[in-house]
């Protein structure tokens, strides 16, 4: 049981973030939480994290399904791809989403013409979110497609249904839960990013400014009890939100075991 | 069904598009704007003394939070699979905290744990260690983020492959510590290679945890993704790009040395499965 | 509804799974396809469903040619040995699919998937799942879904294999008066002998893709060929059982 003796010393770094964030101050955590420039930054986290996270789901299931699905020229360039955004450094993310969607970028000059500003905005800190998403939709629901059976869709066939039939009646309800579990998981990411998106936020306080930034901000100017009540309130909020769809997830799983 | 329907050609198209869009232009991005002045701007780079700093931070990081993560993963992936203990999933999702909250989050931990005005930190500074704002809490902060990948797969791994080798070697009459370093450890590697090329990945990139534990002292505690935001910061961005081309470059790699270990890992369970089909076809 | 086999072959890469076969399931009956692993068997069936695609010759049901014709326009009944139950839909969802996708009013619906619950007796499991019901209930449910399309032949992939022994012979019973009560066509892949002999109207024994006899339980008991033979002979269990 050495071992087991080893394995808890060694968790002192964990214990570091739950014991690091005791000692706070009663009175000035409400005063500081409730401030509208936190309130803010937590409409716009929260806001464009969930935005993003729905489009990723979108996008992510289309992907996900193709590059299962069907065979094609350049599938598995593509399909190696999409672990870009989760394996590039963050702050590399951000100045290149920053350049390509500033209005003198490659997108942003021609969303420009129509009057569509990205970076800057809060469109641009969600973009930069889907952007960091996908490949949590993606390869979530990638096994679950490939484990579809076969004998469903003929099944379904057999039956009378049509394709359309089939993938909506049949096979879309059954890959609910993965989809699910990787919307989670691109939302939960979304919430805490802050490499990939301070570039292109703009970071003007009230309006383009995320939670993590805020910490930040709080945390140079040596407030630090600001900073940890943000970081408490968070973390509830993240684990109150993912604990929700994780019940929801299981609910529907155990309402189909796979037969 | 060698036909391709229309609306498979407009689906896979459309994927196309939205991959090439919103992935590929940043990436082109990077270089585009690297290279705008030519390839000058690496040797440029490479002799500059803040430069070489960050990169020699970020390399010693990486490695040192790299060393510790394995060792703590070959521990705690053991432990996780291979005893029942009271808070036993309490220990597997503390291990996997890190994982899901902010690392401007977890920075701000070690920040309140090992702070000059933490108790800690105070008794830490008093005896002439500094860890925040400094190497160390660089150092720290690398190995926390980067904490759980090698500790998951291991585990994983471990479970899925069952126990019978392990407990074959030991009727065999070798000890624990044979066992683990002849059977456990060969049999896991690919997974534990796949961990350890994660692990590295995180380290080398990690951003919002150091942010907040470095204090940005150019020269010492910048690490080559702090340098990147430094750079851009200033309106140096080509040299910005540069740098970030060079971690994106390493980024790529390590992806595409993952996606070859996940041929191994796939082969590895084709096999496995074929054993047992076998096996079940002779018992019958 | 018969149905004819005409010229009907069938080979995966290079393995030839049905040889020019030529077979007449007669209409109203109950006919096995019997024969051991690999003889091609379930792929004549899937065959029949439209869920595979004969390299040469035709299918008709009735007279008329339906090779060309899609899986889903076939009207087939088609039971799976894995049951293929749809896990996210409760029984009577599983059960009223058929219907439910070619748009029938949900008064129809429900009274349909009433009468096939009664069929099957399973009446109070109307809002259970499918991984709530035992391997038996399950091919029961599989059965009434494909018969509430009102098909002209039901087609059973070895639909009982993955049972134990004594579900298995009560399932294959019950199947066999409920054959006698719907008198729908039906063919019932197996390699079980006495399943096939006990429950069939006509037995059809194939080999290596080939049809090998074809008769009633007693004419194949009697008057069995040199291969058929060794196939009944239970000390047999072995190698004979081999195919192409």
């Amino acid at each position: 049981m050495t071992l087991f003796g080893v394995t808890i010393v060694v968790l002192l770094p964990i214990a570091a973030i739950v014991g690091g964030l005791r000692g706070i101050d009663p009175a000035t955590f409400a005063q500081t939480i409730l401030s509208p420039r936190v309130l803010a930054a937590y409409r716009l986290t929260f806001g464009a994290s969930l935005i993003a996270a729905i489009v990723d789901a979108v996008i992510g299931f289309l992907i996900a399904w193709v590059t299962v699905r069907y065979q094609f020229f350049g599938r598995a360039f593509l399909n190696a791809c999409i672990d870009l955004p989760f394996a590039i450094p963050t702050p590399v993310s951000g100045i290149a989403l920053a350049t390509v969607y500033a209005n003198s970028g490659w997108i942003g000059s021609i969303t420009s013409r129509f009057g569509i500003h990205i970076a800057f905005t809060q469109l641009g800190v969600a973009v930069a979110l889907v952007f960091i998403g996908i490949p949590f939709v993606v390869r979530t629901l990638q096994p679950a497609i490939e484990a579809l059976p076969p004998e469903l869709e003929e099944a379904s066939s057999v039956l009378g249904g049509s394709g359309l039939d089939t993938f909506v009646r049949v096979l879309v309800p059954v890959l609910i839960p993965a989809w699910l579990a990787g919307f989670a998981m691109a939302f939960a990411r979304g919430l805490g990013e802050y490499g990939s998106v301070i570039f292109i936020a703009g970071n003007k306080p009230g309006v383009t400014e995320i939670v993590p930034l805020v910490i930040m901000t709080k945390l140079e100017e040596y407030d630090f009890t600001g900073a940890t009540a943000l970081a408490v309130t968070m973390l509830a909020a993240s684990f109150v939100l993912l604990l929700a769809i994780n019940v929801l997830r299981r609910h529907m799983v155990s309402r189909q075991v796979a037969v | 069904m060698t036909r391709r329907r229309p609306h498979e050609l407009a689906l896979i198209a459309t994927a196309v598009v939205i991959v090439a869009v919103l992935i590929g232009l940043p990436l082109a991005t990077i270089l585009a704007e690297a290279w705008q002045s030519g390839l000058g701007i690496y040797a440029r780079l490479l002799r500059d003394p803040l430069e070489l700093a960050a990169l020699r931070l970020t390399i010693v990081a990486a490695l040192l939070a790299v060393a510790f993560n394995t060792l703590f993963g070959l521990l705690a992936g053991w432990t996780l699979s291979r005893y029942r203990f009271w808070g036993k999933p309490a220990l597997a999702s503390a291990i996997e905290l890190p994982l899901s909250i902010s690392p401007v989050i977890s920075g701000l931990g070690i920040l309140l744990l090992v702070g000059a005005r933490a108790p800690l930190g105070g008794w830490l500074e008093a005896h002439g260690i500094r860890i925040a704002f400094a190497q160390p809490g660089i150092v720290f902060a690398t190995i926390l983020v980067a904490f759980p990948y090698v500790a998951r797969e291991f585990a994983a791994v471990l479970e899925q492959r069952g126990i019978e080798h392990e407990e074959s070697s030991l009727t065999l009459g070798a000890t624990a510590g044979q066992t683990f370093f002849r059977v456990t450890l060969p049999i896991a590697r690919w997974a534990l290679i796949d961990g350890i090329l994660l692990c590295a990945a995180r380290s080398v990139g990690e951003f919002g945890a150091v942010s907040v534990v470095s204090g940005n002292i150019q020269g010492i505690t910048e690490t080559l993704p702090l340098r990147i935001a430094a750079l851009y910061n200033d309106y140096q961005t080509t040299a910005a790009f540069a740098t970030a081309s060079m971690l994106a470059l390493f980024a790529i790699a390590v992806s595409w040395a993952r996606s070859l270990v996940r041929g191994h890992l796939e082969r590895r369970d084709e096999d496995a499965e074929q054993r047992a089909a076998i096996g079940a076809s002779v018992a019958a | 509804m018969q149905i004819r086999l005409s010229g009907v072959s069938k080979q995966f890469g290079k393995t030839v799974v049905v040889r020019d076969v030529d077979l007449v399931i007669p209409s109203g009956k109950l006919t096995a396809l019997l024969g051991p692993s690999g003889c091609g068997k379930t792929t004549l069936l899937r065959i029949i469903a439209g869920l595979e695609r004969p390299d040469t010759g035709v299918v008709l049901t009735d007279e008329v040619d339906i090779t060309a014709k899609p899986v889903r326009s076939r009207n087939t009944g088609f039971v799976f040995q894995s049951y293929a139950l749809f896990p996210h839909m409760t029984v009577a969802e599983n059960i009223g699919y058929g219907l439910a996708v070619r748009r029938r009013p949900k008064a129809e619906i429900d009274a349909r998937v009433g009468e096939l619950l009664a069929l099957i007796q399973l009446e109070t499991f109307a809002d259970r799942r499918p991984h709530q019901l035992s391997g038996g209930q399950r091919q029961r449910v599989s059965l009434a879904r494909a018969l509430a399309i009102e098909p002209g032949v039901l087609l059973l992939d070895e639909p009982f294999a993955a049972l134990d022994a004594t579900v298995r012979r009560n399932l294959r019973r019950w199947l066999r008066r409920l054959h006698d009560v719907t008198h729908v066509t039906t063919v019932l892949v197996t390699h079980d002998v006495e399943e096939a002999l006990e429950v069939a109207d006509v037995v059809v024994v194939m080999n290596r893709g080939a049809i090998e006899q074809v008769g009633s339980p007693n004419e194949i008991r009697d008057h069995p060929t040199p291969f058929v033979r060794a196939f009944l002979d239970p000390e047999d269990d072995e190698p004979v059982l081999e195919a192409g």
